[in-house]
């Protein structure tokens, strides 16, 4: 078994701030997506959601936000255990960031060495 | 009083320990049966457990034996002196008075011929004779809970510790355990020997675990008593009395647990809520003639809906804290359950339970259960990619689930997979469940 983490992105949202009900809306399918995967014994962990507050960071200049020059975000990650990439890339392609217009990318995790 | 409907009473009883007035109802009990053989195998499940645990406190884990025999030829002197004198005025205090005359003989014995006994008593310096026995209730409380830390223990296996507390925290006997366990005497005699003696070579103590280890060791405890109830719940036994006694050992043990304020956590309410839950539907769950009943075809009428109210209670006891355990999921999806009426809300609720479930912690019942519940929040043609993932193929649970998602979208198939199921099952009761499930898919067929 390998394990994958699979980032996904999607362009910011800039609409109102949601209520608790649509909240639920909105966190439904991928709670249905990472339950199918937990399902299949393939989640390795949970992974996390990130929030919008941040920097990036480069030699000489900190920019505000995370998403200073690019299109999309990193909304979150989740790490899968797998035989092989395809399967990895199987499971990516339930991601709800698809349907918004993001994507994923599947990376495989290199364990290090102390 | 039948042997039954002493069962019956010593049941009722039990479901009032999940309430809070439960001792008045016990000396009502006591008041009713009036002769020795109906009160000894009563008093023998609620005192034999007392004074062992007592007085093993007392001696340390190493003689457990002592502490069991003592107990044990307490009770054969009550069945010899009972039956010849009647009924002494407070049984409970008689057994509790032989017993401390019992161990202090014992004790003065072992002192003067070896001396070997003393050296393993908390109380050693003070002396023999001024040792107090105390079986006061806080102390024995105190006495089987920490006994309860001492043997769910993880240096032994789960079944040894589920064995060990079917008989030092319960009073069952050997053959019950073995019954329990499907099994034989030897092989439980065994089982329990082996245990005992792997926690006395790891000098286990009994006594509490420190504040900052109660949360992980607590965790052990809970889950052998998860292991516990489902033993009797789910258990292939025949003995449905027993199955029902071993559940509600497990919801009393559990019920010592939220007792006691150093563990009366989120979780151990969370499982207790989980145990009434399910316990409320035992009625309905099993027909008379033994069989299974699926919660579909279960009559309501037969759910017990004080059981189901003491749920509710400890649920929302158990949402103290950020704590969601496992107990916390499949307590809140036995909850959705004791509504049948079937809603949107119930089952999307149901699905993200699973869901969270399966996060935390992977099972291929949960899995199936979940795939189940996709199929009740969207549709069966929703469902069969998802469980085609599962790929739990040496379970006849999940081609009984495949042949349930096919029926009526493709009864061919349905039937290939409920026929696949029937190869696998291992038990009659499962294969007839699955039988029944193919005859109505071919009304011809019967």
């Amino acid at each position: 078994m390998k394990e994958f983490i699979l980032l996904f992105r999607s362009a910011p949202s800039d609409g109102p701030q949601l209520t608790p009900e649509q909240l639920k809306d909105v966190s439904r399918p991928w709670q249905d997506w990472i339950g199918s995967i937990a399902a299949q014994q393939k989640l390795a962990n949970i992974g996390a959601r990130l929030g919008f507050e941040g920097a990036t960071v480069k030699a000489d200049v900190v920019t505000d936000g995370p998403y200073a020059e690019i299109k999309e975000i990193l909304l979150g990650y989740i790490v899968v255990k797998t035989g092989t990439l395809e399967e990895a890339i199987e499971l990516s392609k339930g991601c709800p960031a698809l349907s918004m217009g993001g994507n994923v990318e599947v990376r495989d995790i290199v364990q290090m060495n102390s | 009083m039948s042997r039954k409907s002493q069962v019956l009473s010593f049941k009722k009883e039990v479901i009032r320990v999940a309430t809070s007035d439960f001792r008045p109802l016990l000396s009502l009990n006591l008041f009713v049966m009036q002769t020795s053989q109906e009160l000894i195998p009563h008093l023998f499940r609620t005192e034999y457990s007392k004074i062992t645990a007592v007085l093993a406190k007392l001696f340390g884990f190493e003689h457990i034996e002592i502490a069991e025999d003592i107990a044990s030829d307490t009770f054969l002197l009550a069945a010899e002196t009972w039956g010849i004198k009647g009924l002494p005025d407070n049984p409970v205090a008689w057994l509790y008075t032989v017993a401390k005359n019992r161990a202090k003989d014992h004790l003065k014995h072992l002192n003067i011929f070896t001396g070997k006994v003393t050296i393993g008593l908390q109380q050693a310096s003070s002396g023999f004779h001024e040792i107090e026995i105390d079986l006061s209730d806080k102390n024995i409380q105190d006495s089987q809970l920490q006994m309860m830390f001492a043997i769910c223990n993880p240096l032994i296996p789960a079944e040894a510790q589920i064995g060990l507390s079917l008989r030092i925290l319960c009073g069952f006997g050997i053959e019950e355990i073995a019954d329990a366990f499907l099994t034989n005497k030897e092989t439980i005699n065994k089982r329990l020997y082996r245990a005992k003696e792997k926690l006395r070579y790891e000098k286990v103590k009994i006594e509490f675990p420190a504040p900052s280890e109660i949360n992980k060791r607590l965790e052990t405890v809970l889950t052998t008593l998860y292991l516990l109830f489902n033993e009797g719940y789910y258990s292939q036994s025949q003995n449905i009395t027993l199955r029902k006694d071993l559940c509600f050992e497990a919801m009393r043990l559990n019920y010592l647990l939220i007792e006691n304020k150093s563990t009366s956590k989120p979780a151990a309410y969370a499982l207790l809520s989980l145990m009434c839950f399910h316990a409320s539907r035992f009625e309905a769950r099993i027909n008379q003639k033994g069989e299974m009943v699926l919660y579909e075809e279960q009559d309501t009428r037969l759910w017990n809906r004080e059981l189901i109210l003491q749920g509710e209670f400890f649920l929302n006891k158990s949402a103290k804290g950020d704590e969601v355990s496992k107990y916390h999921l499949e307590a809140a999806i036995a909850y959705w359950h004791t509504n049948k009426q079937d809603s949107q809300e119930k089952w999307d609720n149901i699905l993200q339970l699973y869901n969270k479930l399966l996060i935390i912690e992977y099972s291929p019942v949960a899995a199936l259960n979940r795939t189940y519940a996709l199929s009740r929040a969207t549709s069966k043609a929703a469902a069969i990619p998802e469980a085609g993932k599962l790929k739990l193929t040496s379970n006849h649970l999940y081609y009984s689930l495949l042949g349930y998602l096919y029926t009526d979208i493709d009864n061919d198939t349905a039937i290939g997979h409920l026929e696949t199921a029937l190869m696998l099952a291992k038990s009659d009761k499962d294969k007839a469940m699955i039988l029944k499930s193919i005859n109505k898919i071919k009304p011809g067929r019967d």
